[in-house]
């Protein structure tokens, strides 16, 4: 797919560029990563996912040169990864793994402060350093002093991302970070590390072999294939849209809608103005917007607010349907909800409508199924 | 006291502990040196053997398998053949000695080495280690305890191999041995052995003592 032979820019854009690269370990009978080209964006997450044994994680060794290309270049931050030192280009790049590898001999204070000091920084600015970290992944400061084995698996995680990100590296290199811990506090984890690329910006290239973590955490996702044979390379949700062959179809599950239900947001998706009246109308109107959509209630609106909805029943006999007794619905939604939660919202409506508001609670529109269907094409 | 007829023919005769209590504080001083040289002279030529073996995985049987063979050699037998090339000194008492805490010292120091998990060494040159840096600020320091087990056990055993340096005139606990074994005096025998078993368990406790302080991350565990 980007097959460009030089950059246009120095980085062209891209964090990380991975050009032809090849990888053939000595003795082996096929090569690990067979012709791979990559772009990562700047300051995005990229997930590489793919089958055990498809070469995620040679490609993610490549770039902090923790193995050597057998053919192809790599260029970090506009840079041929070769033309420096190995150590040099490591302390600007954060690694974490997945059996994390905290020094067991050095307290957890140590353990973040390893790259810093490697870099020399005076111990004041260590020390504040290490604060500021600490507080950054949510870690309690009073196990600054204890030693890795004294610390639970998901504490010991975050003080693994505290001390990769010690020296404020612009890359963060993740190699299935979360598989040793339970799925609770993996969901936990993966949850601060969205909220922690909010703030920082870094560019993430994260391996994981579970496509549901690839999807929830990737802003792009690329499927590998054995061999590092790169099987497609696009936002989630195009992914899920638009799996480009068998083996991504394969690979992203029989459930494709259900888990772009979680990746769609209400705002993404076309709502309909739905049977809505102002309450000053009389229920001869009113009626015939029922009737247009077919259902046996209607909206009530006031001021750009939805106050409620009146059941067809109720109207009988009244002046104006403001008149009757209005029924909340269920929940409103804001644009940033997932189809997830406004399929949930609907189903347990008596009106089998989401409705959606802006943040100031005026009136959007609505959802029913059939618009949250669309939206899953 | 008088009562229990203290006199040549106990099995401590306080008396003559009390004349030669000089030469019995040089006889110590004159083993622990013996140790303590031994095994830093071991350890010296251990590491960098130790470091071959690792390096050069072809050499493990090699060396390990000498270092076996030459534990195996009687002391007496070695004495034979130094005596005639060094002669009745120090240097040839030590010579065995350090040979046998060899095979443990290796042995202990790749063991200790191989120990260190692998996720550790990944991620200590993931995070910017040189190969240098790594070795001594990871590995080293994680193969410490293994590694001092090996020197407690080769101090130990040196302790004890000491007093067959004797035999060769070398002094050191094992002359009070010697000569109370010569006259059939139990004073001389009883206060060597006592004393030997008393620096050896002296030695396991101090080096206990400073696995302990150099190695705190090792004993908290959860
Ligand atoms: N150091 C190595 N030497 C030889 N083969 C290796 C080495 N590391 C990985 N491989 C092989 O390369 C392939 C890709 O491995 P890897 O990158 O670890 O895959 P993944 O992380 O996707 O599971 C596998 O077939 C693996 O056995
Ligand atoms: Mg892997």
């Amino acid at each position: 797919m980007h097959r460009r032979e030089a950059p246009l820019r120095p980085n062209g854009g891209a964090a990380i560029r991975l050009a032809h690269v090849r990888k053939h370990y000595p003795g082996a009978a096929q090569a690990a990563v067979g012709d791979l080209s990559l772009d990562v964006p700047e300051g995005e997450v990229v997930v590489l996912v793919g089958p055990s044994g498809c070469g995620k994680t040679t490609v993610l060794k490549m770039v902090n040169r923790l193995v050597e290309p057998t053919a192809g270049e790599i260029h970090v931050l506009g840079e041929d990864v070769r033309s420096v030192a190995a150590p040099v280009l490591r302390r600007r790049i954060g690694y974490v793994i997945q059996q994390i590898g905290l020094f067991p001999h050095r307290t957890v204070e140590a353990n973040v402060a390893t790259v810093p000091r490697l870099l020399g920084w005076d111990r004041r600015r260590i020390r504040d350093r290490v604060a500021e970290l600490v507080e950054l992944v949510g870690l309690d400061p009073a196990l600054l002093q204890r030693y890795p084995s004294e610390l639970s698996g998901g504490q010991q995680q975050r003080v693994g991302v505290a001390r990769a990100l010690a020296a404020d590296p612009p890359i963060l290199l993740m190699d299935e970070p979360y598989s040793a811990v339970d799925p609770i506090v993996r969901a936990r984890l993966q949850d601060e590390l969205l909220a922690l690329q909010r703030r920082l910006h870094k560019t993430i290239v994260l391996v994981t072999h579970d496509v549901d973590e690839a999807i929830k955490l990737g802003d792009r996702v690329a499927i590998l294939n054995v061999g590092g044979v790169l099987a497609q390379y696009a936002p989630p949700a195009e992914l899920l849209r638009a799996p480009a062959d068998d083996f991504v179809a394969a690979f992203l599950g029989s459930e494709r809608g259900l888990k772009l239900l979680s990746l769609v947001t209400v705002g993404q998706v076309a709502s309909i103005e739905g049977p809505v009246v102002d309450g000053d109308v009389t229920p001869g109107e009113a009626a015939a917007v029922m009737r247009r959509f077919g259902v046996d209630w209607v909206g009530v609106r006031a001021g750009g607010r939805l106050v409620g909805w009146v059941a067809d029943r109720d109207l009988d006999g009244r002046r104006r349907v403001a008149d009757a007794p209005a029924q909340p619905f269920n929940a409103a939604l804001r644009p940033d909800t997932t189809l997830r939660e406004a399929l949930d919202v609907l189903i347990n409506s008596r009106t089998r409508v989401a409705v959606l508001v802006d943040d100031d609670h005026r009136y959007l529109g609505m959802l029913t199924v059939d618009q949250i269907a669309e939206g899953l094409r | 006291m008088r009562a229990l007829a203290n006199g040549p023919d106990s099995w401590i005769w306080w008396e003559w502990v009390g004349d030669h209590l000089d030469d019995i504080a040089a006889s110590t001083r004159e083993h622990v040196l013996l140790t303590a040289v031994s095994v830093g002279i071991g350890l010296v030529i251990s590491f960098p053997l130790a470091l071959a073996v690792r390096r050069w995985p072809a050499l493990s049987l090699p060396v390990l398998w000498a270092a076996g063979a030459m534990y195996a050699v009687p002391s007496l037998a070695l004495f034979g053949i130094l005596v005639p090339v060094t002669g009745l000194t120090r240097t040839t008492a030590v010579i065995p000695l350090v040979t046998y805490t060899l095979l443990i010292l290796v042995r202990n120091i790749v063991t200790g080495l191989d120990g260190v998990p692998r996720d550790v060494r990944e991620s200590a040159a993931g995070m910017g280690y040189t190969g240098t840096g790594r070795f001594l600020r990871v590995d080293l320091p994680l193969a410490v305890p293994t590694i001092l087990a090996g020197v407690r056990v080769a101090t130990v055993s040196t302790i004890a191999l000491v007093t067959v340096t004797a035999v060769i005139g070398q002094d050191s606990l094992g002359q009070l041995i010697l000569d109370g074994l010569n006259r059939d005096f139990r004073t001389p025998l009883v206060v060597g052995i006592g004393l030997t078993v008393a620096l050896a368990v002296t030695a396991e406790v101090a080096l206990l003592g400073v696995e302990r302080v150099v190695t705190p991350w090792a004993r908290r565990r959860r």
